[in-house]
């Protein structure tokens, strides 16, 4: 807790700043457009946003190389936009459309884009951590470099996932970067009130981990700390435990109006929001025009995902590949 | 052609896949010491450290990474030490592994095999020998096999080693040191989804799997003495279910008794019946199953719970 955000090196690269904004912007403005289409009752079931904490994401994905791995959860639309999932094949899938990532088998809680290194959002809570550790496995086995990273919520360090995976890859030195989104809320719970200690960093020291406590809404310390652990992983240095506090500007799902936090809490952290701290960093022409590109591409995404064809019932499929052998 | 046990044939044939295909991992505890059913031992000195791993007593994790693994190239080969601890590894299997070929539309499929030991009958108690098929049973995407005889355990292993798609196997403890022969190499390989006929018969059809093929067969020789004719059916695999080689059979007796070792509800005996009904019409059925109850510790209980060869034919003769 208490992560103050840093003073920024104000000759960082105009560029660099301007697209790590748009990053952001697009998952902000994506999620806008699906909240109104959940509302409207276009995207069925239910929903997971993320807005608010688009700088974990833009962050630890701007760090990736190409061929490294993304396991992450069922809150993962800013993950697959910022590892360069198709925004148009992702809102296909929400609205469960044949041209969707999953071909509208799979819904937003499990969008799965592997050719972009996404192997899936997972819906059950830690289910991403096992993934990202496999894939590590595979790495390790195979040599081929890549790094496996695991996104999951601060509920998911009180799973048996959390603790069996961050100890067998501690022992086996899997190239393996654990990226908890510590946004203070399990589902509905206060994270403090159902996590021992409330101190998520610290469990990296029971496993012998490197850990730390990042501010998760300063899209560049975010960077720079999966920078770091990136490198580790990829030099056969092994997994990193990173604590990125962040907050959910909605509540949990649709039946979620997140009304049980305080309002001067959401107050503030309304105020820390990642996408201000770094417009106030760039130039208000920048700013402008980072807002009239994404909302450009979200109408022609929304217009291309809403007028794909819905998948067939009765079109041949199998729940294996092939036939028994 | 070898004549070796059952634990042996495990072991030549994860060896032969290891051999044959670097991809294929072996992940469990004690493995490199041949684990508790000494069914891999020598194969890390062989395979090295890396490809037959010695894990924490994580079962979720090493299958979970197992799953993660899979997707991603390689062909894990899990072992849970006993089957009655597969329920730690229900999430991975059931909401991960056996969806992700439909799920992800298809962009890759799981070539995982989970082995495992199961079965009463060693004095084990409730949580060290139940065989949990039917925790498996409804889940579309899951293959489950459970071989009968030394040579299908390594012909059926092999094939699952080799299938694209997420395999259970159920090892029974007690048939780990059952000889018989074994093919080696590709002439080992015993295609999944395929049922044997052990026996022949013309009166009834007795379908069974793993031990409860040896008690079926005990059960025709005691019912050939009474001029009844059974005919025995080793499923082999489970899941997929392999209804024509029952329908066929069934088509002939007109009477089909199953054999399970488990409880009598939500098992593969019920698919049995169910299936053969469906496909072939009324037929006279009986299951032979263990009572709705823990598996006991005492021999005195754990024997009468199990299912047995004079089970068997008193459910042929109330056919009769």
């Amino acid at each position: 807790m208490g992560v103050e955000p840093r003073s920024r090196d104000l000759s960082a690269d105009p560029d660099d700043l301007a697209r790590l904004y748009v990053a952001m912007l697009r998952i902000r403005l994506f999620e806008d457009a699906v909240l109104r289409l959940f509302l409207a009752n276009e995207v069925e079931g239910t929903t997971h946003l993320c807005q608010g904490q688009e700088a974990v994401a833009v962050g630890v994905c701007a760090a990736l190389e190409p061929g490294d791995t993304v396991a992450a959860t069922y809150r993962g639309h800013g993950a697959a936009l910022a590892l360069g999932v198709d925004a148009t094949a992702l809102m296909a899938e929400l609205l469960g459309r044949e041209t969707g990532t999953n071909g509208g088998r799979g819904g937003s809680m499990n969008v799965t884009d592997l050719e972009r290194g996404l192997i899936g959002c997972f819906g059950i809570v830690g289910g991403s951590i096992a993934a990202a550790t496999g894939a590590a496995l595979a790495a390790q086995l195979t040599r081929d470099g890549s790094v496996a990273v695991a996104f999951f919520g601060d509920g998911a360090v009180n799973q048996a996932y959390f603790h069996e995976c961050l100890n067998f890859a501690a022992v086996r030195r899997l190239p393996v970067v654990y990226v908890c989104e510590n946004n203070l809320y399990g589902e509905w719970t206060p994270m403090a009130s159902v996590t021992a200690g409330a101190d998520i960093a610290a469990r990296g020291a029971a496993y012998a981990l490197p850990a730390q406590a990042v501010d998760g809404n300063d899209v560049l310390a975010v960077r720079e700390a999966a920078s770091a652990a990136l490198a580790r992983a990829r030099n056969g240095e092994g997994p990193t435990l990173l604590e990125f506090l962040t907050y959910r500007h909605k509540g949990h799902s649709k039946v979620d109006p997140g009304a049980y936090r305080p309002p001067e809490e959401v107050e503030e952290w309304l105020g820390r929001d990642p996408l201000l701290r770094l417009a106030a960093q760039l130039g208000d022409d920048a700013v402008e025009q980072a807002h009239e590109d994404a909302e450009g591409e979200l109408e022609r995404l929304l217009d291309a995902a809403r007028a794909a064809a819905f998948p067939t019932p009765g079109a041949p499929a199998t729940a294996t590949k092939g036939a028994a052998a | 052609m070898r004549e070796v046990t059952f634990r042996e044939a495990v072991r030549d044939g994860l060896a032969e896949e290891l051999e044959r295909d670097e991809r294929v991992m072996l992940l469990g505890e004690d493995i490199s010491l041949g684990g508790v059913f000494n069914a891999t031992p020598g194969l890390q000195s062989t395979f090295g450290p890396d490809r037959v791993i010695d894990t924490p007593i994580s079962e979720l994790a090493f299958t979970g990474a197992a799953f993660g693994a899979a997707v991603k190239g390689l062909r894990p080969v899990v072992e849970i030490m006993f089957g009655d601890f597969l329920g730690l590894v229900v999430d991975t299997l059931v909401n991960q592994a056996s969806k992700y070929w439909y799920l992800t539309n298809e962009q890759a499929s799981v070539p995982l095999v989970v082995r495992s030991a199961v079965g009463a009958g060693a004095r084990l108690g409730a949580c060290h020998s139940q065989i949990p098929t039917s925790l498996f049973m409804g889940e579309p995407g899951l293959t489950l096999v459970a071989p009968s005889t030394p040579a299908d355990a390594k012909g059926l292993l092999k094939s699952a080693i080799r299938y694209d798609n997420p395999v259970v196997v159920f090892e029974h403890k007690l048939l780990y040191g059952r000889k018989g022969d074994v093919p080696d190499g590709d002439d080992a390989l015993v295609p999944l989804g395929r049922a044997t006929v052990r026996r022949s018969g013309t009166d009834v059809t007795v379908v069974a799997a793993m031990r409860a093929v040896e008690l079926a067969i005990e059960a025709a020789e005691t019912l050939a003495e009474e001029s009844i004719a059974a005919e025995v059916i080793d499923l082999r695999t489970l899941r997929p279910l392999d209804a024509t080689t029952v329908v066929e059979s069934v088509a002939r007796t007109g009477r089909l008794v199953v054999v399970e070792e488990g409880p009598p509800s939500g098992g593969y005996a019920a698919d049995v019946i169910a299936a053969a009904i469906e496909l072939g019409g009324p037929v006279a059925a009986r299951r032979v199953t263990m009572p709705d109850l823990p598996i006991p510790f005492a021999s005195t209980l754990e024997d009468a719970a199990l299912p047995s060869a004079s089970a068997v034919a008193a459910a042929v003769r109330a056919l009769s």
